[in-house]
């Protein structure tokens, strides 16, 4: 069983220019443990395909199957509970709940699911460079401040798939290296599979394997991918 | 999994706290002022049915004359037969520092109505001498030469005492106002045509019926309290709305970390109900004071207007704080349903931040446009074909909901054209930002149309009652003096000495009857020049006066002209005891709510024959000699006596009061609206900064921007005010033609009174001003600081 698994995905966004053909017939697959970098133009569909993975857009076509489980088929109630348990999400930007300081923050998503472990998180907000921060609020922290306890908090929870939409782009080279570090370092000593999107290709790089998505298709797929 | 949802929820409050005080306190004015006027109604409706239990027209049926009195020798024949009469004698005599009404009955046999109130007594005293009131009517009385004992089920300004005590103390010796029924009639009892023809039995209920006769009144306060109440919900409205949308990217967030929507809505209901609950117990609270604080206002007014006995004093009644609690969650389903209503549509990857408001806000100003557009067509169809008082109601709901609609259209067009008009960028940006933050504003807006168009509409109803009022007063009250007799015996020898000595006695006569199936009174009018000169008529026939002396017509106050429909000239009235009479011309009667008809002296003398002279007024050139002389020779005490400047003053105080409730809901009302426009301003702060920050980086100076944010609030508020002027104006129109028409039977002419317009302005340049300066000075104090986050964070 896969942690993710794609099978011919198809999107297109309505606009004012007309239909835009997103993803065209894309499949892909990510098992535990792997960690998969996706790149891609700015524009070229890369947080699309992060948002349908997660559940929180429909493809219009194709089956889209998390930890096994066919989201399509689930309700609304079900993405929910899947998300809750087993996706950890990292958005481009507005990730954090402006009315709680970081402490809450990174703890949020591992309440939400059941799963606080406070060591964990102790751990994690000493990794992410964090721990002079924890009784500040998310509009007194810089951006890139702002990725980190993102970061952390999709880690705190422990998710068995996390999809990361440039976690990295607020950070200087050397803080995202470390990032990038902790991220894969998790990915292999607890299975988990990681999505990432980045444009740097020295972080891509790192990954094992690596995909580009161009004109709604992969250029080029992790092993064993269709 | 709800606890944390909950807790992340409740966080944005304790981030925002200026917000949930503004949302608190919306609720909490909103219920405060509805179930105020509710409790206020509530009172004066339980007082009147205590009083219907007791007074006159009660919950038994009686026998009465046409002259008000019966002789006791047809008591006597109608006991002897077996009918169960009992002797009632109501009067008006001065005790103490009060004038109240005297009750005297005969505790034996009388009907078992007053047996609440005979109850608390003990026989002995009540044969004593002893008088019993209610306490509030104690507190008014004060020190008096009667001995009173404190009796809760007596209605206030009643006394109420044996049938002999009273006939000493109103030295009425052996009189009797009417014959109460005590009990059901034996079968054996001889008809009343056979016993006292002359007697007529008046139904339980038939006679003026307190209840239906103060309703447009307790109507006025309901719609009063409703618009206060939809006031509040703006606020509440635009304080739940602006929440949702600073928590959107909470919500997104949320819902990306797997809160099912479900529970995010039914979270987010939770809270609002909780705040609901909160606000609502403390609007009770307030409520409960404010009604406290009127009721004595409102108690005053119904005594002068109506005679309707009301405590001063409120009782707490566990049913209203339930039916206000449950319009308070009413309310704030209402004012929070439609964001619960767009988050469970939201897609989960909505935008964080609010979408392009102007693109949005097209579609909504359109649908706010067409919606005002059928309210004013529904205002139109009310005017042209509505009748009743509720139509009335109606139309005035029309009207207001029909320009509160229209607001953001219109401040839209406005803003829009004063954006071609500017020279210059600043100018220029500054009419887009005013016409792009309009829709946040749009609800504030209404609300301060609502008060002000309200404001404008009943404050010139009012003035122009007023001055419509005084100059009628002015002609109606044109005696120097008027006094009361205590006795039949004192009118005859008051009649024989003032004659001589004063330039015309004019007696006061009247009888009580029924008018085109109305409770009504007819009085008797002496031919003289006091009334040719002064009586302003309504469409009089030619050659009225000396029509109605010579008996050829009645004339009818203009209550019953418009009730009855009666047109002078052609109508006929049918008149007890003299048959149908042609109308001659109405009058303006004004404060009065019954029914009423002038007859010629000398037709209504053969008509009503033996009917008691009330009252005297005295045309006299010299006042103070004449009242002196009174004084001197009958003994007569000062409650007796008026001069003309007491009862002009009397009359003024009671219209006065009349009206100041509605000042007082008026001034609230605005308040209200002031304070949704701070709500309003002072949480679009926070989101202004992005908008400002670019200015800032251009080269304009926060104290700049700050001055400029307050022009924008007070140029919006000006705009508002002009928009509110003719919607108030037309308000007073379907107040004065329609309402007034209804509710008390006469139509006045509008006024204009620009002074007070003018104040208003002022008064509502003020509280925008107000309202404006808090956030305004907070960016200019944190100005930089708070304007560089903007670019450091990106967002
Ligand atoms: N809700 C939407 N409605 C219409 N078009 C959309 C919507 N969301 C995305 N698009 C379009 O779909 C395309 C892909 O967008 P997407 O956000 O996936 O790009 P991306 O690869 O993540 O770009 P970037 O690297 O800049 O983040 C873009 O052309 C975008 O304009
Ligand atoms: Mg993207």
């Amino acid at each position: 069983m896969s942690a993710l698994e794609l099978e011919h995905v198809s999107k297109s966004f309505d606009s004012a220019e007309g239909r835009v053909q997103v993803l065209r017939d894309l499949s892909l697959r990510l098992e535990a443990g792997q960690s998969l970098a996706l790149t891609g133009e700015s524009g070229s569909g890369k947080s699309t395909l992060l948002h349908i993975a997660a559940g929180l857009e429909q493809a219009d076509q194709g089956r889209v199957l998390v930890a096994g489980q066919e989201i399509g088929a689930l309700g609304e109630a079900g993405r929910a509970a899947l998300r809750r348990g087993h996706v950890g999400l990292v958005f481009q930007q507005f990730n954090l709940i402006p009315s709680l300081n970081v402490a809450a923050n990174l703890a949020f998503q591992a309440r939400l699911s059941g799963r606080e472990d406070r060591a964990h998180i102790r751990d994690l907000a000493a990794a992410l460079g964090l721990e002079g921060l924890l009784q500040r609020y998310p509009e007194q922290l810089s951006g890139g401040q702002q990725q980190r306890v993102a970061i952390g908090r999709c880690l705190a929870a422990r998710p068995a798939l996390v999809l990361a939409d440039e976690p990295t782009g607020n950070l200087d080279e050397a803080t995202g290296e470390r990032v990038l570090d902790l991220m894969l370092g998790l990915t292999r000593a607890e299975g988990v599979a990681l999505l990432l999107v980045t444009h740097s290709p020295r972080l891509a790089a790192r990954c094992d394997g690596r995909a580009h998505l161009r004109a709604g298709v992969l250029a080029s797929a992790l092993d064993g991918a269709p | 999994m709800i606890r944390t949802t909950l807790a992340a929820l409740l966080s944005h409050w304790l981030r925002s706290p200026l917000q949930l005080v503004m949302l608190l306190t919306g609720l909490a004015l909103a219920t405060a002022l509805w179930s105020g006027v509710q409790a206020l109604n509530a009172e004066a409706r339980a007082a009147y049915a205590t009083a219907e239990g007791l007074l006159a027209d009660g919950g038994t049926a009686h026998l009465e004359h046409p002259s008000g009195q019966i002789a006791p020798a047809q008591f006597v024949a109608l006991r002897r037969a077996g009918w169960p009469v009992s002797p009632v004698l109501e009067g008006r005599a001065q005790i103490g520092a009060a004038r109240v009404t005297l009750l005297g009955i005969d505790p034996f046999s009388a009907p078992a109505a007053a047996g609440p109130a005979l109850a608390a007594s003990d026989l002995g005293g009540f044969f004593g001498g002893l008088g019993y009131a209610h306490p509030q009517t104690l507190q008014d009385i004060g020190a008096a030469d009667m001995s009173l004992r404190p009796a809760q089920a007596v209605p206030v300004g009643v006394v109420l005492a044996d049938i002999a005590t009273v006939q000493a103390l109103l030295q009425a010796d052996g009189q009797i106002t009417r014959l109460a029924l005590s009990g059901p009639l034996p079968p054996t009892a001889p008809p009343l045509v056979a016993l006292a023809p002359n007697l007529r039995l008046v139904a339980p209920g038939e006679g003026a019926d307190l209840a239906g006769l103060t309703d447009s009144f307790h109507l006025n306060l309901t719609a009063f309290g409703l618009l206060a109440f939809a006031v509040g919900l703006f606020i509440v409205h635009s304080a739940v709305g602006l929440a949702f949308e600073q928590r959107r990217a909470m919500f997104r967030t949320l819902r990306a970390l797997g809160l099912p929507l479900r529970h995010l809505t039914a979270c987010l209901a939770a809270e609002m109900a909780v705040f609901a609950l909160f606000a609502g117990a403390l609007g009770l609270g307030l409520g409960y004071a404010l009604a406290a604080a009127l009721l004595p206002d409102v108690a005053l007014t119904l005594r002068g207007l109506y005679g309707a006995p009301v405590p001063g004093a409120l009782q707490f009644d566990p049913l209203w704080a339930l039916a206000g609690m449950g319009m308070t969650l009413a309310g704030t389903a209402l004012a929070g349903g439609q964001a619960l209503w767009r988050l469970w549509h939201m897609p989960a990857l909505a935008p964080a931040q609010p979408r392009a408001w102007a693109l949005a806000s097209q579609a909504a100003l359109r649908g706010q446009g067409l919606a005002g557009l059928g309210f004013a067509a529904g205002a139109v169809g009310l005017w042209a074909m509505g009748s009743g008082l509720v139509a009335g109601f109606g139309l005035l709901a029309c009207v207001l909901l029909a320009a509160a609609l229209a607001v953001p259209m219109l401040l839209s067009l406005a803003l829009r054209m004063s954006e071609r008009l500017a020279r210059g960028p600043v100018a220029q940006w500054f009419w887009a930002d005013s016409r792009q933050s309009l829709p946040r504003l749009s609800l504030a807006m209404m609300a301060l149309m609502l008060a002000l168009s309200a404001n404008i509409g009943v404050g010139t109803m009012v003035a122009s009652f007023r001055a419509t009022f005084i100059t009628w007063l002015d002609l109606r009250l044109v005696a120097e003096v008027n006094v009361l007799p205590r006795s039949q015996s004192e009118a005859l020898a008051l009649q024989e000495f003032l004659t001589p000595r004063a330039q015309a006695v004019l007696p006061m006569q009247r009888v009580d009857a029924t008018l085109a199936g109305q409770p009504a009174q007819i009085y008797a009018m002496k031919d003289h020049a006091t009334f040719r000169d002064n009586w302003p008529l309504i469409a009089p026939v030619p050659d009225v006066w000396n029509r109605l002396a010579a008996g050829d017509g009645v004339l009818v106050n203009e209550q019953l002209y418009r009730r009855a429909g009666l047109q002078p000239g052609a109508s006929w009235l049918d008149v007890p005891g003299l048959g149908a009479l042609p109308v001659l011309g109405a009058y303006p009667d004004y404060g009065n709510p019954l029914a009423q008809a002038v007859l010629g002296q000398e037709i209504f003398a053969r008509a009503y024959p033996e009917t008691p002279i009330r009252q005297f007024a005295i045309r006299t050139a010299d006042a103070p000699a004449l009242i002196d002389a009174l004084q001197d020779e009958f003994g007569l005490p000062l409650g007796q006596i008026t001069d003309q400047a007491q009862a002009k003053a009397l009359s003024l105080a009671i219209f006065e009061r009349t009206f100041l409730i509605t000042g007082a809901l008026n001034i609230l009302t605005l308040a209200v609206a002031a304070l949704a426009l701070f709500a309003a301003l002072s949480t679009l702060a926070g989101m202004r900064l992005v908008q400002l920050a670019p200015l800032w980086a251009l080269g304009l100076t926060p104290r700049q921007l700050a001055g400029l944010e307050l022009a924008r609030a007070l140029v919006l508020g000006a705009l508002v005010m002009v928009l509110a002027l003719p919607v108030g104006l037309a308000l007073a129109q379907v107040l004065l033609a329609v309402i007034n028409v209804q509710a008390f039977g006469w139509r006045l002419p509008l006024q204009a009174f620009p002074a007070d317009w003018a104040r208003l302005g002022l008064w509502a340049m003020l509280a925008v001003l107000a309202a404006a300066a808090l956030p305004a000075l907070r960016l200019w104090r944190q100005g930089p600081q708070a304007l560089l986050r903007v670019f450091a964070l990106e967002r």
